[in-house]
């Protein structure tokens, strides 16, 4: 029980808020049509054709070359957004300025946006017609572009609440001794702050290995050059080959699980630095 | 000195990158857009297959959130305050849509339920096509925007303890009352909150649907697949147009997010 205070008593009744059993019950069926089943008939269809047509799909050299292509972007993506994160969180903390609050609103922006229309305004500032005269439409530049949009609230939302509770008194010590700010910063705020920015990071790539929507018209999907993981099933899928699309399906999968897993340790790490 | 001196270049970085990636960006289409007046954008958001879009997008939405803001709240109470055997998995597979990608999503929604899956067959037979209909198309958007509500309720029924839950029980209230008038009031910023998202997640949602839809033109196509579909035909006034519709619902939604966020944090 996650309610050490409530709990503490030996309960001689039901909890309060008891479910009937029914509503659970009701809610298990509910999770299981919508999302155990469809995932075991994926990971079936997986198998179907034993473990040789799974590797064989998972190796074919254009799916191989997609999911390098996959992990190298969403990888330098986490990487760009940790930093613009991090920073950003601090200028919403610690900065002030007129319209702030504004600034803070629109960081949530990519989370409500439809995917699609990211790639359609993105292509129309950073696009053919580019009126800046960056035209990133069709290579690995774009799709970076498209994920850093997609991916950039995590971060900044994940270290923002921890700069908040960070305790200024340890800076401004450090600061009395004669500590420059950039190595308050490495010293203290930096590794109070890890944790989180692993937990943002670790869902931000979570979202940029998986991306679909923004990245299908930037990215211009060519086979070896900028054909991300998601683009290559969906191909698969339209070209009626679904065991191959299911075999690399499953190892996406696989993958979201193990980041999530990675997500969880990182924040009951973050947890544990608190006390 | 120096301190000022990184503060503002720090503004100016975070500023900047805000500017560049997403507030010039989403001007330029409202610009676009409107480049050659109402007009254009008018027709373009009136003609039949874009109402349509726009009429299923809606029926999908309304559909899906009430569904999902149910079993969220159900999921969240199973979650904070039972244990019971699977509880991490059934967490685990509650953060599992935010992760996987959406043509996964809609593959396995496929493979499940589409001719040729697990109960493709069974349901044809009883006259229930889910895949390439509006069935599957819900589904697919149950399935990416079911943790939204949960996720927001939990933390604010840790916040909240069970001390009056437990009262109005030993008063004799039964689980439903006591949901309805203890539980249900004090959560209710958090289902709001929850809502917000979801509700925005279904009306934007692309892959997993685009996978299912199979894209009949003028019958599954949702707003963001009428999109893609009218930029791939170069019809550009059109696809910016609708665009527009979208933006604004995005923009609209961040604007609730900023008036509800305070109250589900305080």
């Amino acid at each position: 029980m996650s309610q050490p205070a409530a709990s503490a008593p030996a309960r001689t009744f039901s909890p309060a808020a008891a479910l009937p059993g029914l509503a659970a019950g009701v809610a298990v069926l509910y999770l299981s049509i919508i999302v155990l089943l469809p995932l075991s008939a994926l990971a079936w269809a997986a198998r179907d054709g034993g473990w040789d047509a799974f590797w064989s799909a998972v190796s074919a050299p254009d799916a191989v070359a997609a999911l390098k292509l996959t992990m190298g972007v969403a990888a330098l993506v986490v990487l760009l957004n940790g930093v613009f994160g991090t920073i950003l969180a601090w200028v919403l903390v610690r900065d002030n300025f007129i319209g702030k609050s504004a600034v803070n609103a629109i960081v949530d922006l990519p989370f409500a946006l439809p995917t699609i229309v990211v790639g359609v305004v993105l292509l129309l500032l950073y696009g053919y017609q580019s009126p800046v005269g960056i035209n990133v439409a069709y290579t690995r530049a774009g799709i970076v572009l498209a994920l850093m949009f997609e991916t950039l609230p995590f971060v900044v939302r994940s270290v923002q609440p921890v700069l908040l509770e960070l305790d200024r008194e340890m800076e401004e010590a450090a600061a009395s001794l004669g500590a420059t700010p950039l190595t308050c910063f490495r010293r203290i705020v930096f590794p109070n702050l890890l944790p989180a920015i692993l937990s943002g990071g670790g869902l931000a790539f979570a979202k940029a290995i998986g991306e679909f929507g923004s990245v299908v018209l930037i990215s211009g999907n060519i086979p070896y050059k900028t054909q991300v993981a998601s683009v290559l099933i969906f191909g698969r899928i339209e070209s009626d080959n679904q065991d191959a699309a299911a075999a690399i399906s499953v190892l996406m999968l696989a993958l979201a699980l193990a980041v999530l897993m990675l997500i969880g340790l990182a924040q009951r790490w973050g947890t544990k630095h608190d006390r | 000195m120096t301190a000022s001196l990184t503060r503002y270049g720090l503004r100016f970085v975070a500023l900047g990158y805000l500017l560049a990636l997403l507030i010039v960006p989403v001007v330029m289409i409202l610009r676009k857009a409107f480049e050659n007046g109402f007009g254009p954008f008018w027709t373009a958001i009136t003609q039949p297959d874009a109402v349509h879009a726009l009429k299923l997008t809606l029926e999908i939405a309304l559909i899906s959130v009430p569904l999902n803001t149910a079993f969220g709240i159900v999921f969240a109470i199973m979650l904070v305050r039972h244990d019971f055997p699977g509880k991490s998995v059934l967490n685990a597979f509650l953060a599992l849509p935010f992760a996987l990608s959406p043509v996964v999503i809609g593959l396995a929604l496929i493979l499940a339920y589409g001719e040729g899956g697990w109960f493709g067959k069974d349901l044809a037979n009883a006259g229930f096509q889910v895949v390439f209909s509006m069935p599957g198309m819900i589904l697919a958007t149950l399935f990416v925007s079911l943790p939204f509500v949960a996720r927001e309720v939990m933390p604010v029924l840790r916040e909240i303890g069970d001390e009056q839950e437990q009262a109005a029980a030993t008063l004799g209230a039964g689980a439903f009352t006591t949901f309805r008038r203890i539980t249900l009031p004090a959560i209710r910023w958090g289902v709001i909150y929850g809502v917000i998202l979801t509700t925005a997640r279904c009306i934007g949602e692309y892959g997993a649907v685009a996978v299912i839809s199979g894209n009949v033109i003028g019958e599954t196509e949702t707003m963001p697949l009428i999109v893609k579909r009218l930029y791939d035909g170069f019809d550009k006034q059109g696809a910016y147009s609708v665009s527009v519709v979208l933006a604004a619902i995005a923009l609209t939604t961040v604007l609730l997010m900023t008036l509800f966020k305070p109250k589900v944090e305080a």
